[in-house]
């Protein structure tokens, strides 16, 4: 028990002396995980909803196939995309392993998925309310397919904050293709992992606990717009 | 005249943030580096003297020699610095590198629980010692991941004449991670273990773990470094990856590394052939 | 507004409409032809394929076999778009009352804000404009319904049981709403097991049973001598079952 109470102190003591490193690595995490989250939104909701509301051959194939990705280690996806970002790889004149721009992509590539598959079972039970009438109406597809976004937005909030969730909890792929370089790609699961390694298991568990408070903030800010949602009855 | 001072002072201004600018888009190198010299802090000591002195910012990947070396082939970083003499000689053989340059050297060192079940404490020999280990089936935690630890172990076992494979897998385990995933899992599970000594100084959970067999010559433990050679590779960044590499064998460097200390002790020793 | 949208979509001609769904008949062989003069009622016990043909002449439904002809025009979009239809459980966007007609507005650039006001008083919602339209009562809601069908000047209403359940004030605003449109031209086919309302309504009617058309006759007629024995017995509250 004694574990815990030391790293309790030291994440307070970290966080009460507002530690210059800390802070850039927290904001790190922050500005990387957020920016994959609006790409991975912008790609995964309205992908999501067209798989919920269209019906054509090969649709099961896609599903199929997004729900494999949706289950793939993080460190395969890093190391995917190590090797087109690597030097020698297709897309290494681009100069972009080791930066944020690279974890910003394996993040996405790790939450697109997610998103698009969890908002995929939220539209169709929004499309089973709404199908005859937009087909009534003639509402055209792209019209229809925001519609059910904007609809849903409180349900798709949830989906989006397990995306946060995951990208900002993850490892595996950041530290493959970021480097864990100090003051460059290092973030709040990079370090833990480097303290680890280095032996540091309280100043770890300090950090981790930091994160878990991060996570339990935006769970907090979800679930309190959510049920203010419920209680107009928009979802 | 008065004017023309400013003038002059305004036009020099420009001048310089303009060559400072350029300047700082190329002065930036990665070095594809060895754990033990991350974990140990060494880097995050001598870093910011190299940007005082030279200008250079340099951006460390810290994994095992092995990867280190694959992602330099790769031309995934400018700089490698690694510590093992057989695969860096094949990295310089095979064109990756023009030169090698030692830089310093520390040892390794052979940790184990102070029960030593092995019985293996105060041995002056590495290879005795791990013969003893192998006699007695006690747990030894390998790093299996292709690291100079990894191939400095992997000789050890050599010169022991024990070959360490599957049937031994009961007392042998193969952690296939850094040098501080091994030295915690060597904590928790009471075992033997092989480590560089730089590691371990700065280790903060050593548990009931220490230091048993030291001072063997076998268990010297050079450091090279290598500027990725620019036929292989052409975006190395050969200016700066360059000036990184004089600085750390000139005297400001050497002095550096050797004035770098955890717990008061001295982790690397300055070894350049100049 | 151009020729062919100032067009009527009557009178309609049905030919041969068959629609079937796992290997049952659910229409078989229906023709008919539905004038343009006031509101016609089909009637018919549950599952005689009421709401089914209904369907069928919004396009919500492809039928196997047969063709709809408005006012000599196959069913395409555009007809679609000139007709409206009201579903039996009252369908509402998860949005305000307001923004649920808004929706329609911005689909039909043609819509002027006004039209919404004015709808929005003749089916009294105009206090509850900005209430979430999911936590109207089912009068409310299918009074948001009848405006927004209204919202786009169809050319043909289409109505499937939509007073079905409702208060009878809510009844009374729809079908005052239903008899003024009807008298300024407006063609409206309502599906409705309410012979009270279908007396009040109707001008003719389509009664079917079993897929089957029974009779299509003028609503006076109906009422007092019914043609077929299905249809009488239907009124007398003795025509449960359906083949």
């Amino acid at each position: 028990m004694d574990f815990y109470c030391e790293s309790l102190y030291q994440a307070f003591s970290l966080i009460i002396s507002a530690d210059a490193e800390l802070a850039e690595v927290f904001w790190l995490s922050v500005k990387v995980s957020l920016t994959a989250l609006l790409i991975a939104c912008a790609l995964g909701l309205p992908l999501g909803a067209f798989l919920a509301v269209h019906r054509f051959s090969g649709r099961g194939m896609l599903i199929g196939f997004i729900n494999t990705l949706m289950g793939m280690p993080p460190v395969v996806i890093g190391l995917i995309v190590y090797l087109h970002l690597s030097r020698s790889g297709p897309l290494g004149w681009m100069g972009l392993l080791y930066t944020p721009t690279a974890m910003i992509i394996a993040q996405v590539i790790l939450i697109t998925p997610i998103i698009a598959a969890l908002s995929c079972q939220i539209v169709e039970d929004l499309h089973e309310d709404y199908r005859d009438l937009f087909a009534s109406l003639c509402v055209p597809s792209h019209v229809a397919i925001l519609s059910y976004i904007y609809d849903a937005r409180y349900s798709l909030l949830t989906v989006v904050l397990a995306g946060f969730g995951r990208a900002v909890s993850e490892v595996g792929a950041v530290i493959v293709v970021g480097g864990n370089i100090d003051h460059l790609t290092r973030v709040m699961t990079t370090t833990i992992a480097l303290e680890t390694s280095k032996g540091e298991l309280e100043m770890a568990l300090a950090l981790g606990l930091i994160l878990m408070v991060k996570a339990l903030f935006i769970n907090a800010c979800g679930q309190r717009i959510k049920t203010t949602a419920q209680a107009k009855a928009y979802v | 005249m008065k004017q023309l001072r400013a003038k002059y002072a305004s036009v020099l201004i420009v001048f310089t943030c303009t060559v400072m600018s350029a300047a700082l888009a190329d002065q930036r190198i990665v070095v594809q580096s060895t754990t033990s010299t991350k974990n140990s802090g060494l880097y995050h000591y001598i870093l910011p003297l190299v940007k005082r002195d030279t200008g250079v910012t340099v951006h460390v990947v810290a994994v095992g020699t092995g990867a280190a070396i694959k992602n330099a082939m790769n031309c995934d970083g400018d700089v490698l610095l690694v510590h093992s003499r057989k695969r860096e000689d094949k990295f310089v053989a095979e064109g990756y590198a023009k030169q090698r340059h030692d830089i310093m050297y520390n040892d390794y060192v052979i940790v184990g629980p102070q029960s030593d079940p092995a019985g293996i404490a105060d041995l002056r020999n590495a290879a005795t010692a791990f013969n003893k280990i192998a006699a007695t089936k006690s747990t030894f935690v390998s790093r299996g991941d292709m690291s100079g630890t990894h191939s400095k172990e992997g000789a050890l076992w050599h010169a022991a004449s024990v070959l360490p494979d599957t049937s031994s897998a009961k007392w042998y385990r193969q952690t296939g991670s850094g040098m501080g995933a091994t030295l915690n899992i060597a904590a928790g599970m009471a075992g033997y273990t092989l480590t560089d000594r730089a590691t371990w100084t700065s280790f903060g959970n050593k548990a009931d773990l220490d230091i048993l067999v030291e001072g063997d010559k076998n268990l010297f433990n050079p450091y090279g470094v290598m500027l990725v050679s620019k036929d292989k590779c052409p975006t190395v960044n050969t200016k700066s990856g360059q000036a990184f590499i004089d600085w750390l064998l000139s005297d400001t460097g050497q002095t550096a590394i050797s004035a770098f200390r955890v717990d008061d002790k001295q982790l690397f020793f300055a070894h350049a052939q100049q | 507004m151009s020729d062919i949208a100032a067009q009527r979509l009557v009178p309609i001609d049905v030919d041969g409409l068959c629609v079937t769904a796992h290997n049952r008949l659910l229409l078989a062989e229906l023709n008919c032809r539905i004038g343009a003069e006031g509101i016609t009622v089909l009637m018919g016990p549950n599952g005689a394929g009421k709401s089914l043909f209904l369907r069928c002449l919004h396009g919500l439904i492809p039928p196997q076999s047969g063709r709809i002809e408005f006012a000599g025009c196959q069913l395409d979009q555009s007809i679609i778009k000139r007709q409206s239809f009201i579903f039996q459980a009252p369908t509402v966007l998860r949005r305000t009352v307001y923004e649920n007609l808004a929706f329609v507005a911005r689909l039909r650039p043609e819509i002027s804000a006004d039209e919404t006001d004015r709808l929005l008083t003749e089916m009294r919602l105009n206090h509850l404009t900005k209430q979430p339209a999911r936590l109207l009562s089912g009068g409310e809601k299918q009074r948001l319904a009848m405006a927004r069908a209204l919202l786009t000047a169809p050319n043909l209403l289409l109505m499937d049981e939509t007073t079905a359940n409702l208060d009878p004030a809510s009844v009374q605003i729809i079908e005052a709403s239903l008899r003024t449109a009807a008298a300024n031209g407006l063609k409206i086919i309502i599906v409705t097991h309410n012979i009270g309302q279908a007396r009040r309504l109707a001008h003719d009617v389509l009664f079917l049973n079993a897929g089957q058309l029974t009779e299509h006759t003028p609503a006076e007629l109906f009422f007092t001598n019914p043609r077929s024995a299905a249809a009488s017995a239907y009124m007398r509250g003795e025509l449960t079952t359906t083949g």
